[in-house]
Formats: C-alpha cells, sequence, structure tokens
C-alpha cells in the first residue's frame, strides 16, 4: 500500500464518464428534438476518452485510491469491458431512439447505469459498493421502462421492487460486518469469527447476485428482457453482471476469505442451482428474448464458478476476468442479432440464412461461442474456468459445469436450425448487424490473442 | 508447410465468398493441391524415423502453457494423407451436387482444415480446438444437406459428441494440472507424463471413445451416418471416426501411461465387445447404410483391442509393436474403403431414394462398375488377403495372440469371429442386393465422376495390400516409441 492516497487523476475513467453524461444531459436539456444525436455523440466520446485514459492507467503501478477505490488488474479489465460493452451499446441504441423525444436522457442513463458498474468494481470499501449498487441500479430501472408501454413498466416495476428489497438486504449485510469487524475498508477487515459473518455474507450475496442475476435473486431477468426494448435488454443483461462479477471477485479475496463461514460450498450451490435453472428453463422458449434471458442466467452460473475457488488457485482471477469480458462482447452480439433482424419469436428467423447469410453466420458463432466453442474467447474463459475449479479442489463442480454445458447447446441450436431452412424475407437493421459483425470478430480476437492478454494479466 | 497443408482448405474457402467463382472447381483443385502438398511432405519426412518433421512451434497462450505446435511422425502423417485423399474423393464425388454448392463446399473445405489441423496438432488445447470444431462442421453438414430425419439425428449427433469433447477437456485439463510444470503441450508431457490417474483416463477415454464410437457410447453413429448425405457419411466414417483412435494413441497411452496399462485389460475386453457388438448388430441390419456404421464400430473395435493389448506390460514386446502398426493401418484402411463404402451407397440413394435392401436386386445386371466396386470394397473391408483390411488385421490379431498371454489369446480368437461374421453380411449384402432376380427398383450404372472418385479409394486399398512396405516403414518407428512410452 502506498499510504494515503488522494490523487483525483487516478479516478480519471471514472470522472470522464460521469463528465460525458452531465454534458451530455445538460446538452440535452438545450438541444431541439432533431439535434439530439449530438447527444449520443458527446456520450461516445467521453467512453472513447475514458478507453483511452484507461489503457494509459493500466501502465501504471496498482494503488488504493481514497482508502477505498482499488486501481488495479480487475479495475482495469471492469472498465475497458464495461466502456467497450457500453459503446456497442449506444450504437445499437442510436439506431433505435433515432427522433424520439428522449433521445438524450436514454444515453445518459446508460452512461451513467455503466458508471455504476465500474465503481462496483472497483469498490475497495463497502459503502462505496452501496453507492456503486445504487448508482448502477436506479438508471437501469429508468431505461427497463423507457419505451412507457405496458410490457416495459411491469418489467421496470418488477425490476425496481426487487432490486430495492435486496438492496435493503445487502445494506444490512453490511450494516453487520461494520458490527462486527469496526470497519468497512476491505483492506482493514482481519479475520471475523462469529457466526453472524456468516448470516453477512448471505446478505451481502443478494444484492451482487441480484446485479448478476443468479438464483436466486434472478427472476427480473427474463421479465425485463422480454418487457424492456431490445436495447435495454441487451445493456441490463450484460454490463451490469461485469461489475457484479469483479466486486464478487474482491468480495471473495478480501473479506469474505477472513470470515469464518462456509462461504465457499455455499457459492458453490448457488453457481450449481443459477446455471442448472437457467438451462432448464431455456429450453422451450420460443421467444428468442426470453431464451437469452435464462441463457445470460445460466451464463451467470458458470461466471460464479471461479469466484468459488478465489484466493484458492492463481487461475480463479484471470478465469473471471477473462470470461467475463468474453461473455459481455459474445452476448451483445447476440442481441445485436436480434436487433438486426427484430424478430422476437423462433419462428421469425426462418429462412434467415437466404437472405442475410451473413448474419447468421455471426449469429452462429455467438451463441456456439456462448456455448464455449473454440476458437471464440469464452472458450479460452471456460477453459480457464474449469481449470480453475478443478485446481481449487471443485473438480465436481467442473463436471456439473460441463453437464449443463452440453445440455445448453440444444436450445442454442434450436434456434439456429430454423434460420438455415426454408426460405423468409427479412429487412435487417444495417447499423445493429455491424455491431453482429464487430462482436463476433472481437469474440475471435480476443480467443486468439488470449495469450497476449493473459499473459499481460500475469 | 504444414501450416500450409492444414489452412490452405479454409483459404480456398474464404475465396468462395468472390461472387461468380465456380464452387464445385475452387473445391476440387484446393483440394487437389492440397494432396499435393501432402505427397511432397511425406516424401520429404522418409520413413525409419521416429522424430517429429515439419514441426512448427508458436505461443499462444503462455500463461498456461498452451501454443500453436504441430508437427508429423509416423502416426500423424498417414491420418493426414488419409484426409487429403478422402476430401480429393469426395470433391470430386460432389462436382454434380446441385444444393447450395458454394456452401457445401465451403463446409467440406472447414471441415478439411479441421481434420487435417487435428492430426497435426502436438498442443492438447489446439487438438481440443480441431476436435470440437470438427462437430459444428459436420452438424451442419448433416442438417444442411441430409435426409430423413436429419435435425433429430445431427441434434443426436451434435449433443452426444459435444459431452464427449467436453469430457475430453475435463480430461486435458486433469492433464494440464497435473503436468510438472503445468503445460498443455503434448510432446513436452509425453517427455515427462503428467501425475494423473484413473479418473482422468477415465475422462480422456470417454470422450475419445464418444467420438471413436465404442459401445456402449456409440448410439449416436447409425442415425448420423443415416440421414448424413453420402459425402458426408465418407468424412464423418472415414476422417472423424478416426480422431478417437487417434487420440488414444496420441494422447492417451503416452501421457497416462500408468493407468492404461493398469487398465489394459478393460480396454481389450471393451475393444473385444465392440468388434462382437458391431458385427452381429450389422448383421441384422436392411439399411445398407445402418449395416456399413455398425461395420465401423466393429472396425473400430478392432483399433482399441490392439490399443489395449499395447498396454500389457506383461506382453511380449514385438508383437506389441505389431499390434499397434496394425491399429494404424486399420485406421487408414478403414478410411479407404469405409469412405468408398458410404461414397457407393451415395448412388444407391441417387439413382432410387432408398438404402433398404430387400427394396433392390440384381444389381449386376444393370450396373456393372458399380457391383465390381462395391465387390472389391466389400472384400476389403471383411479383410480378404490383397487388399488393405487384411494387412492391418492380420497385424492386429498377430500383435494381440502374440503377447502370448491367455486372455489375449481369447480376446484374439474372439475377435477373429468377428470377421467371419463381417465375411456372412457382406456376402448376404452381395447376394440379395447385386444377384439374383431383379428387385423393385433399379440402379443406373456410376458415372465417370463417381468412378472417379471411389476407384482410387479401392485401388490405393489394393496398392496397401499388395505392397504395404512404404506405409508401414512410415508406421514402425512411432510403434515402437509408444510401446516405449507405454511401457514406462
Amino acid at each position: 500500500m502506498t499510504g494515503m492516497n488522494e490523487n483525483p487523476l487516478d479516478l480519471l475513467p471514472e470522472l470522464l464518464i460521469l463528465l460525458g453524461a452531465v454534458a451530455g444531459l445538460l446538452a440535452g436539456l438545450f438541444l431541439p428534438r432533431r439535434r439530439q444525436r449530438l447527444v449520443g455523440w458527446i456520450c461516445g466520446t467521453a467512453l472513447v476518452a475514458a478507453l483511452a485514459a484507461t489503457a494509459v492507467a493500466a501502465f501504471r503501478p496498482d494503488l488504493m485510491a481514497f482508502e477505498a477505490y482499488a486501481v488495479d488488474l480487475p479495475t482495469h479489465v471492469a472498465r475497458a469491458t464495461v466502456i467497450v460493452a457500453t459503446l456497442l451499446v449506444l450504437v445499437l441504441a442510436a439506431g433505435w431512439a433515432r427522433d424520439h423525444h428522449r433521445e438524450a436522457e436514454l444515453y445518459v442513463l446508460v452512461l451513467l447505469a455503466a458508471l455504476g458498474t465500474v465503481i462496483l468494481a472497483g469498490a475497495g470499501d463497502l459503502l462505496v459498493l452501496v453507492a456503486a449498487y445504487l448508482l448502477a441500479s436506479i438508471p437501469a430501472y429508468a431505461l427497463a421502462g423507457f419505451a412507457k408501454d405496458a410490457a416495459g413498466t411491469e418489467a421496470a416495476l418488477k425490476y425496481y421492487l426487487m432490486g430495492a428489497f435486496l438492496g435493503v438486504l445487502m445494506l444490512a449485510g453490511v450494516t453487520l460486518l461494520y458490527g462486527l469487524a469496526g470497519t468497512t475498508a476491505y483492506q482493514d477487515l482481519g479475520p471475523v469469527r462469529s457466526g453472524a459473518a456468516g448470516l453477512a455474507v448471505v446478505l451481502l450475496l443478494a444484492g451482487l447476485l441480484f446485479k448478476a442475476g443468479g438464483v436466486p435473486a434472478h427472476f427480473w431477468v427474463p421479465d425485463v428482457t422480454e418487457g424492456a426494448s431490445r436495447v435495454v435488454a441487451a445493456f441490463v443483461t450484460t454490463v451490469p453482471k461485469i461489475g457484479a462479477f469483479v466486486a464478487l471477485l474482491r468480495l471473495a479475496t478480501e473479506v469474505f476469505a477472513g470470515l469464518d463461514t462456509g462461504w465457499r460450498p455455499l457459492i458453490a450451490i448457488v453457481a450449481t442451482a443459477t446455471m442448472t435453472l437457467g438451462n432448464l428453463a431455456a429450453f422451450h422458449q420460443d421467444n428468442v428474448r426470453r431464451l437469452l434471458a435464462y441463457s445470460t442466467i445460466s451464463q451467470a452460473g458458470y461466471l460464479l464458478v471461479p469466484i468459488v475457488v478465489a484466493g484458492r488457485t492463481e487461475l480463479a482471477e484471470p478465469a473471471l476476468l477473462f470470461y467475463v469480458a468474453a461473455y459481455a462482447i459474445t452476448n451483445l452480439g447476440a442481441f445485436a442479432v436480434v436487433l438486426a433482424v427484430g424478430e422476437d419469436l423462433l419462428a421469425g428467423y426462418a429462412g434467415l440464412a437466404r437472405s442475410a447469410p451473413g448474419l447468421v453466420l455471426a449469429l452462429i458463432v455467438c451463441l456456439l461461442g456462448l456455448v464455449g466453442t473454440p476458437p471464440t474467447a469464452v472458450f479460452v474463459g471456460k477453459v480457464l474456468v474449469l481449470a480453475a475449479a478443478w485446481d481449487g479442489g471443485y473438480a465436481w463442480l467442473a463436471v456439473v459445469a460441463v453437464v449443463n454445458t452440453v445440455a445448453s447447446v440444444f436450445y442454442y441450436l434450436r434456434w439456429i436450425r430454423p434460420a438455415l431452412q426454408g426460405a423468409g424475407p427479412a429487412t435487417v437493421s444495417r447499423a445493429a448487424a455491424r455491431v453482429a459483425y464487430l462482436a463476433v470478430a472481437l469474440s475471435l480476437l480476443l480467443g486468439a490473442g488470449s495469450g497476449a492478454l493473459l499473459y499481460y494479466g500475469a | 508447410m504444414l501450416s500450409l497443408t492444414v489452412f490452405l482448405p479454409l483459404l480456398a474457402a474464404a475465396l468462395l465468398a468472390v461472387p461468380r467463382l465456380p464452387a464445385r472447381w475452387v473445391w476440387v483443385s484446393a483440394a487437389t493441391a492440397d494432396l499435393a502438398l501432402v505427397v511432397i511432405m511425406w516424401l520429404g519426412y522418409g520413413g525409419g524415423t521416429d522424430s517429429i518433421g515439419y514441426e512448427e512451434r508458436l505461443r499462444w497462450i503462455p500463461s498456461v502453457g498452451a501454443g500453436y505446435h504441430v508437427g508429423v511422425d509416423g502416426l500423424s502423417l498417414p491420418l493426414i494423407a488419409l484426409t487429403a485423399v478422402l476430401f480429393l474423393a469426395c470433391a470430386i464425388y460432389s462436382l454434380t451436387q446441385e444444393e447450395r454448392p458454394k456452401s457445401y463446399a465451403a463446409l467440406f473445405l472447414f471441415l478439411q482444415t479441421v481434420s487435417t489441423g487435428l492430426f497435426a496438432a502436438l498442443d492438447l488445447l489446439l487438438f481440443f480446438v480441431f476436435f470440437d470444431l470438427s462437430i459444428v462442421g459436420m452438424y451442419f453438414v448433416i442438417v444442411g444437406w441430409g435426409h430423413g430425419d436429419r435435425a433429430r439425428s445431427a441434434l443426436t449427433f451434435f449433443l452426444y459428441t459435444f459431452l464427449g469433447s467436453l469430457a475430453l477437456l475435463l480430461g486435458f485439463i486433469g492433464l494440464y494440472l497435473g503436468g510438472e510444470p503445468r503445460t498443455f503441450d503434448i510432446v513436452d508431457l509425453t517427455a515427462a507424463p503428467p501425475r494423473a490417474g484413473a479418473l482422468v483416463l477415465l475422462a480422456v477415454g470417454v470422450g475419445l471413445a464418444v467420438k471413436t464410437p465404442i459401445v456402449p457410447f456409440h448410439t449416436w453413429l447409425p442415425p448420423a451416418h443415416t440421414d448424413a448425405p453420402a459425402a458426408g457419411s465418407a468424412i464423418l466414417a472415414g476422417i472423424l471416426l478416426k480422431m478417437g483412435t487417434y487420440g488414444f494413441a496420441r494422447i492417451a497411452m503416452p501421457l497416462l501411461p500408468g493407468p492404461w496399462r493398469q487398465y489394459a485389460w478393460v480396454i481389450v475386453a471393451v475393444g473385444v465387445v465392440s468388434v462382437l457388438y458391431g458385427a452381429l448388430v450389422a448383421l441384422a441390419q436392411q439399411n445398407v447404410k445402418r449395416l456399413i456404421a455398425y461395420t465401423s464400430v466393429n472396425h473400430m473395435g478392432y483399433i482399441v483391442l490392439a490399443l489395449g493389448a499395447a498396454g500389457l506390460a506383461a506382453g511380449d514386446e514385438p508383437a506389441r509393436r505389431l499390434a499397434v502398426t496394425g491399429a494404424v493401418t486399420q485406421m487408414v484402411s478403414h478410411g479407404l474403403v469405409t469412405g468408398a463404402l458410404f461414397l457407393l451407397t451415395g448412388l444407391l440413394w441417387d439413382r432410387a431414394h432408398s438404402y433398404d435392401l430387400r427394396r433392390f436386386g440384381g444389381i449386376a445386371a444393370t450396373a456393372r462398375t458399380f457391383t465390381l466396386m462395391t465387390v472389391v470394397a466389400a472384400f476389403a473391408s471383411l479383410g480378404l488377403p490383397g487388399l488393405s483390411g487384411f494387412i492391418a488385421e492380420f497385424q492386429i490379431f498377430a500383435g494381440v495372440i502374440g503377447t502370448g498371454l491367455p486372455g489375449a489369446v481369447v480376446a484374439g480368437g474372439l475377435s477373429v469371429a468377428g470377421i467371419l461374421i463381417t465375411a456372412a453380411l457382406f456376402l448376404r449384402v452381395l447376394q440379395r442386393a447385386f444377384l439374383g432376380a431383379p428387385g423393385e427398383l433399379r440402379v443406373s450404372e456410376a458415372r465417370a465422376y463417381e468412378v472417379g472418385s471411389i476407384a482410387p479409394l479401392l485401388a490405393l486399398s489394393l496398392v496397401i495390400g499388395i505392397a504395404p512396405r512404404w506405409l508401414l516403414d512410415l508406421i514402425e518407428p512411432f510403434s515402437a516409441a509408444l510401446v516405449t512410452w507405454v511401457s514406462r
């Protein structure tokens, strides 16, 4: 530790995102409706600047800013992943929100939720964690109901009630832990020997599992994914997960490790339940959005695996970070295909291979990518996750993950097959298709170039 | 050079994206060029050595010791050559393929890269990448160009073999974690076998057994074969099944010598069961493609039997080497012969849209060349002297029985019965469909491109059957090395 460090420039990427959001909001107030596209450019520029700042920061030594915010490898990865994913979402949103009378608000809300997610990932203090949770959640509630239709409103309400309830539980967990340890900073939390520590773990998990979309806090996922607009669905099933899992990794290595509880088996059971329930529920969905929703739940299950063995094996951290980045890109690619085609039912994809062969190829790469077929990025992530589980003494969890992966092939193929057969006219949105191709390229590049990234990370 | 051989077909597939290119001719040219490269490599590598030729090693994920590491030796070169030959045969065979020829050609070129890459891979992760992609490619071949209940068969194929591949992945991770230092590199792991027990062998074994397939993991095979297009079946049987047996010889035996020796008797027994079960079930089939599919189970059983016998540490060493040589020869021979047989069944489907033996009869009267090719292929498959099957199976039996262990003698004796059953069933097919009175369905003569694709495969089988030295010289150093590795 470098002692008290209060240099605001250490938080430059976060500040740039905040600046973009505020500037966008102000500009949106004064711009006429037809010119609100400018706000999108402001937000996009802020994100690109933040990405550049992240790249610069990544070459500096690790540090702890304000004794409450860690600037280290997990934060760098979370920053970069969140920013890239949010940029892709902005492009998708720009096509959908063109000339909407609240176009500017959409971009600003997305940016604020992304900022909350980044801070969630970097939080080194329980209070920062809670603040980040709120910042990541509240804009997302508004986004879910953004379209102001019945389905969206219902989704927003469910999302909000669940988020508020679990957020309160998390706050209770923070209070309890503060009472036990006398501090909220991760680095000062020593070993706590108390039965109540187990309760604190459960309460903390409640909030983070909500953000991650894990069982039993997953009920909002299918409803929001189906009810909210497609862009919003893509955002809330992808970006908040990044922050939640990095935060979980941090908690597991720095806080839970010092608590005298059986948290590893607990998270292992949660992981098993999450991947299994997600897969079982996805089996017979005829709506691709619900299918993807349950698929993201099962992916959350795989992502919980490295958390279980965090601190026990050096593979856990690279496994989680790589998998979460790979997942974000691949999942966005799949949603981009949905946006490009504009169909929600499996039947609507019939004959897509004839009318848009490139898009079907992108869909195949993304869906098989989610399965973990090489040479996509998720494959490397999955190999690391399985190796970490085995190395950390949870070989059975690796077997569970493998069985679940095989089961998941079934429903992904249910989507691919109709696309290959028959013929049907389809009008394809160009911008969204380009995002899908970009996601595919990124996924393949990340898979092939995984060595360089992991090497740098180590 | 080796990488070019691996990726040339993929480059050709990318070339197909250019509009107005004649897809079929691009495919044939690429396959021919690839075969030429393989021939040059074969001549350059020579024989009589167990060193790795054309080795290329690049770093991919250095932090977990995985890399792009390829090379050829006496095991992989014959299989790479087989891949080039069979894919060229399929390219010629598909010259009149009318349905979406461009995607069809692209998919087969993709599969060729995947198959060649798998046989060249000297890194566990790289091997797995190609192993998994072969499943994906074949799934789309069956679902896109198959017939009958193809969606269901393709799904069964995908799920079943994917489960196998993930079991394999778990096994590979076990090998990685047991290595000292930890690495995915096959050559390094062969030099210093990882500390891994029977569970790792079980995971690797199940993964490869599904692909091979070995009884009781074979149930995906008959439907997949029946509903795949002829060229797809030929590649599935001729190349993709070899990935399983190749994996045993390349990974399971050298990397897990202790467990392999310990469970050698189990492996021998599983081999014998596959031999007998495959032959007996084949005997009961009326669908020609299902019948050939089950003879594949039977033929793969011989290979497993031989590789199991090679792990019997108490056995005579030269005999165990002989068994390994026989097993590798059998991989090549089965690829040629069964590939030819499946292409031949494609003629039946093309002319009559049926595989039902009972509806055919007297084909010999209307289609002489077709009959001749079928007769040669059937005899090669049942192991008639003068054809490649005999060379392979003779070495396997001589090797297994020659170990001198009573159990192995019994196993070898039981397996010889498999040959009798296959002889009976092929004679039954010839009698029923080709000789005798004309049947309900008529079959016209084979066309030039059909002869041009199938006859060279049979000719190669004949060459191996009469003068096998050029092939055996290449394989034998590897057999010796493998027996040494597994005896450590």
